[in-house]
């Protein structure tokens, strides 16, 4: 009768002991675990290479910002200037390396105030039950069905001279709602898995139970949501910046294609316009790129199928088709010894 | 010496779109320090109902649950005072741990919580927790989860509800989630530990051949009412129910088939003879 | 029938909600431009319009919040929206009722038909996994974080102002006017194509994601594998077994990026000077028109709130369970 306990013993015997200072690299590592695919790196590589150039943008810009030389007057690109001038005869490689700074100060200032926002009330949505459940989740899904932009237009205007932070505060009150209701969701499959219950049994408290024990375990949801506010953001910062809600003062990129559209750069001076579009969408193709990464991580069906399909399209198989193309043929062989 | 009352307890839920549904019909029973009872019932006779009410992660409709004599505060310290008395298994050892806290982390916090031994005391005190329910500690406390084997897994369970050093254990089909290879070596385990701490021990299953083999006494559980209760082998020889009756004779008894008498019943008996 | 109360009971808390929204924020931001400007044209507005400029503004301080708010609903049932100061003191309703019919009309077309175009191609790409048609991915991905105003640039500047094929601005023709005629309905064609077509090419790189994904996910449904198993043609799997499943949380999240997609698109028109409600919305903004301004908000979010019951409607079409619920 001891046998299996004994040999249950041994198995565990047999296990090499971990080390010690495993732990915390361990949990390091995994914390990232989310970011280890090709897709996120790559990302987060074209997101390093925007993040170096806004904060040393001083030494790489060749000409101060709003430089003006006018000598130079829409210039097509040359050595002098790489990316050709203004109509005032700033150069737009300068305005566009210090374009970079306001982009993702306001990107990650929105992405962090719409995460907190998202994270309070998303999990607190997920975790009570009943009339207050619904109710965070009717607010959520009015903040997601309200229009942000017009809402951003209209009190943008408002101010003459919105500040940094009051920008990216109403970027991420327009923005936080999607991500509340995934974390919603997410929290209340995680609600009734046993090791919350069993926390609960413990006797853990709730904040307890929530920070500590739920949530580890939504990182990945919170990382996807946070990239895709500052997306997001990105986006509403420059479209409102084209518009010229928000002053000139805050240099993005959007600035930039304001004042080429109101001196007549298109379509002429392609130079002048062209870049600035070509930064946002790279930027935001890094940010898509990190969340295909933790979509892939989180939902690990989406990272195997073009694998599989390939190696089975290898051995000749044609995938979507195989198991009819099996079942068929066994059905003929049955008729065949028939 | 702690003894358990659960008196007239009622459990109804709310269904949506169709009303009420009674879990739990005026159920009694005592459990004792010392003394193992099984409980026993298919899916849904109120079995896990019970062993939710017992560590009050939901409350009964109707009647009494006493410890000692106490009814069980509703909140606060003293909640946890009792919590601390009456600890639960979970059926499934693969969901009742965090995937992201290592075993430290799993068997420390009852620890702390409850401040079972000073704050310098709690590494050893994992340590030889792990030790008793027969892991290897330096190998298993850095791990996480899903590292271990599901019958591993289960042995942590079991230290993590050790850990406060509660008087009574519930045990909800500890070992249906595992191989059927290694579901013996849990139960020894359980039955050990039992006999070294007088342990009250509430086993939850619906398998009547270990029930018999590890419990003093059987209750079954019928559509969330006691049909039957009393001493382990009288129960099961001498059922009185015809519900337990039924129960007998769908559970796996090696004689019968290998005497062949029922060949033709192959079909259902062997989807009954692994108890899962 | 719970599915649909429950449905009605949202939209109308969001309606509220809009309209509260609407209401309280002249309150919070500043109201004094609006008071300046009652002053300043005291002789041209009439005494009643100044009063609803007072309700919306939360100018009539004398009165208690609550009241202010009574008052403010009263003016919304009778359609005053207060007096534009851009367009020469017109009534707001107006101004919106004659720009509305244009954005409904551009973005509603451009939008449906980037729906389903992108679903079509999703679900076909989700389909051949692994295959050559995967290069689509990194493409669509490129164009759906692309500004919807810059693409809109861009397509001025290649197929307007370079090759000539489409007109760069307005809805129809300066000469003509608005009418019921062949040569009219052409103008219309040719002035949307452009704005239209930019929609569509930079909304489409979303639906072609999301749907692919969900494709990939349903495929490895048993349902799925049962179906091909059964031996049914693969274009019947495709479509009645996986796509119809995949569609589902497709439709939720278009009906819930709505709101998302009328902000890309309201600037569309200000690049290709398309006199729907989002040019008024800029215009307004630029010439401080703030009753315009707060009237084009409350228009815009109530036709996003109509949109999105348009999808629901289409949700429950599709889903069985809506429909047993219902019956």
């Amino acid at each position: 009768m001891t046998i299996p306990t004994t040999m249950a013993n041994a198995t565990a015997q047999a296990l090499k002991p971990a080390p010690r200072s495993r732990s915390f690299s361990a949990r390091f590592g995994q914390s990232f675990a989310m970011f280890r695919n090709g897709k996120s790196i790559t990302g987060l590589c074209i997101l390093g290479f925007f993040v170096l150039v806004a904060v040393f943008g001083d030494l790489i810009a060749p000409y101060g910002p709003l430089e003006k030389d006018f000598t130079a007057l829409r210039q097509a690109p040359s050595l002098a200037h790489l990316l050709g001038t203004t109509h005032m005869g700033e150069d737009v490689l300068s305005q566009l390396i210090y374009g970079t700074r306001g982009v993702l100060i306001v990107g990650f200032l929105a992405g962090i105030f719409a995460t907190i926002i998202a994270v309070a009330i998303g999990v607190t949505a997920g975790y009570v039950s009943g009339f207050k459940s619904e109710s965070l989740s009717a607010l959520t899904n009015v903040f997601l069905v309200i229009p942000g932009l017009p809402l951003m237009i209209i009190v943008a205007s408002q101010y003459d001279n919105p500040s940094l932070f009051l920008i990216a505060g109403v970027l991420a009150l327009t923005g936080w709602a999607w991500g509340g209701r995934v974390l919603r969701a997410q929290t209340m499959s995680l609600r009734n898995r046993d090791f919350v219950q069993a926390a609960r049994a413990n006797g853990e408290s709730l904040f307890r139970i929530i920070t500590v024990e739920m949530l580890p375990n939504l990182t990945a949801i919170i990382a996807s949501s946070f990239v895709g506010t500052v997306t997001a953001a990105v986006l509403g910062l420059t479209t409102l910046a084209f518009i010229g809600v928000i002053p000139i003062t805050n240099l993005n990129w959007g600035t930039i294609l304001f004042w080429a559209q109101q001196n007549g750069a298109f379509p002429d001076f392609w130079w002048w316009y062209v870049p600035a579009g070509v930064c946002i969408a790279l930027l935001g193709v890094a940010l898509s790129l990190i969340n295909f990464g933790i979509d892939e991580y989180v939902n690990p069906r989406l990272r195997s199928a073009g694998e599989r399909a390939r190696a089975l399209r290898k051995r000749g198989i044609k995938p979507g088709s195989s198991i009819t193309a099996v079942r068929v043929s066994t059905e003929k062989t049955e008729r065949l010894t028939e | 010496m702690t003894t358990l009352e659960f008196s007239h307890v009622s459990k109804r839920y709310r269904v949506r779109g169709s009303g009420h549904m009674l879990a739990l019909d005026d159920v009694s029973f005592t459990l004792e320090s010392g003394q193992t009872l099984a409980l026993v019932g298919q899916s849904g006779s109120g079995k896990s109902t019970i062993a939710k009410i017992l560590t009050q992660l939901e409350r009964a409709t109707s009647g009494d649950i006493l410890l000692d004599g106490k009814p069980i505060p509703r909140r606060g310290k003293a909640l946890r005072r009792y919590r601390q008395q009456v600890r639960m298994v979970f059926q499934d050892p693969f969901a009742s741990l965090n995937p992201y806290h290592t075993i430290r982390h799993h068997i420390e916090r009852p620890l702390r919580l409850d401040h079972v031994v000073p704050e310098a005391e709690v590494e050893t005190e994992v340590n030889r927790l792990l030790e008793r329910v027969q892991l290897d500690p330096a190998g298993t406390i850095d791990r996480r989860p899903h590292e271990l084997s599901g019958g591993q897994r289960q042995r942590v369970a079991i230290a993590r509800a050790l850990a406060s050093r509660p008087s009574l254990l519930i045990a909800d089909e500890p070992v249906s989630m595992l191989d059927v290879s290694i579901r013996l070596g849990v139960l020894n385990l359980l039955a050990d530990l039992q006999r070294e701490s007088q342990l009250g021990v509430l086993y939850i299953t619906h398998d009547l051949a270990t029930a018999r083999h590890f419990s003093d006494e059987i209750m079954v559980l019928h559509h969330g009412e006691v049909v039957e209760r009393g001493p382990a082998d009288d129960v099961i020889l001498r059922p009185q129910h015809p519900y337990t009756l039924a129960l007998r004779n769908a559970s796996p008894d090696p004689d019968r088939h290998f005497a062949g008498s029922a060949p033709s019943g192959g079909g259902p008996s062997t989807s009954a003879r692994t108890p899962s | 029938m719970t599915f649909f109360l429950r449905r009605a009971a949202f939209y109308a808390f969001t309606a509220w909600a809009a309209v509260t929204i609407n209401f309280f924020l002249p309150r919070m931001l500043k109201g004094d431009p609006v008071s300046a400007y009652i002053q300043k044209n005291q002789g041209r507005i009439s005494p009643e319009a100044a009063d609803s400029l007072r309700t919306l503004f939360g100018l009539d301080t004398d009165r208690s919040v609550l009241e202010q708010y009574i008052d403010y609903w009263k003016l919304l049932f009778s359609g005053d929206l207060g007096r534009s100061f851009s367009k020469g003191l017109a009534p707001v309703t107006d101004v919106i009722a004659a720009a509305l019919p244009w954005t409904v009309g551009l973005v509603g077309i451009a939008t449906i038909l980037s729906f389903v175009l992108g679903t079509s191609i999703g679900a076909l790409i989700g389909w051949k996994r692994g295959s050559k048609a995967d290069f689509i991915v990194p493409v669509s991905t490129f164009f759906s974080t692309v500004p919807y105003f810059w693409m809109g640039l861009i397509a001025i500047a290649v197929f307007s102002t370079l090759l000539g094929w489409f007109p760069a601005s307005h809805a129809y023709g300066k000469g003509s006017r608005p009418e019921f005629s062949l040569d009219f309905i052409g103008q219309v064609i040719a002035h949307g194509f452009l704005p239209a077509a930019t929609i569509v090419l930079a909304s489409l790189g979303g639906w072609i994601l999301g749907m692919r994904n969900m494709m990939v996910t349903v495929l490895d449904e048993d349902y799925v594998t049962v179906a091909q198993a059964k031996g049914l043609p693969t274009r019947r799997v495709l479509v009645n077994y996986a796509a119809r499943n995949a569609m589902l949380p497709q439709l939720s999240s278009f009906a819930l990026s709505l709101g998302f997609i009328v902000g890309g698109t309201i600037v569309m028109e200000m690049v290709f000077s398309y006199p729907g409600v989002g040019k008024l919305l800029l215009d307004a903004t630029t010439a401080k028109d703030y009753p315009l301004m707060q009237g084009l908000f409350l228009v815009i979010t109530l036709t996003v709130l109509v949109a999105n019951i348009l999808a629901d409607v289409a949700y429950a079409v599709l889903d069985p369970r809506t429909r047993q619920l219902e019956s």
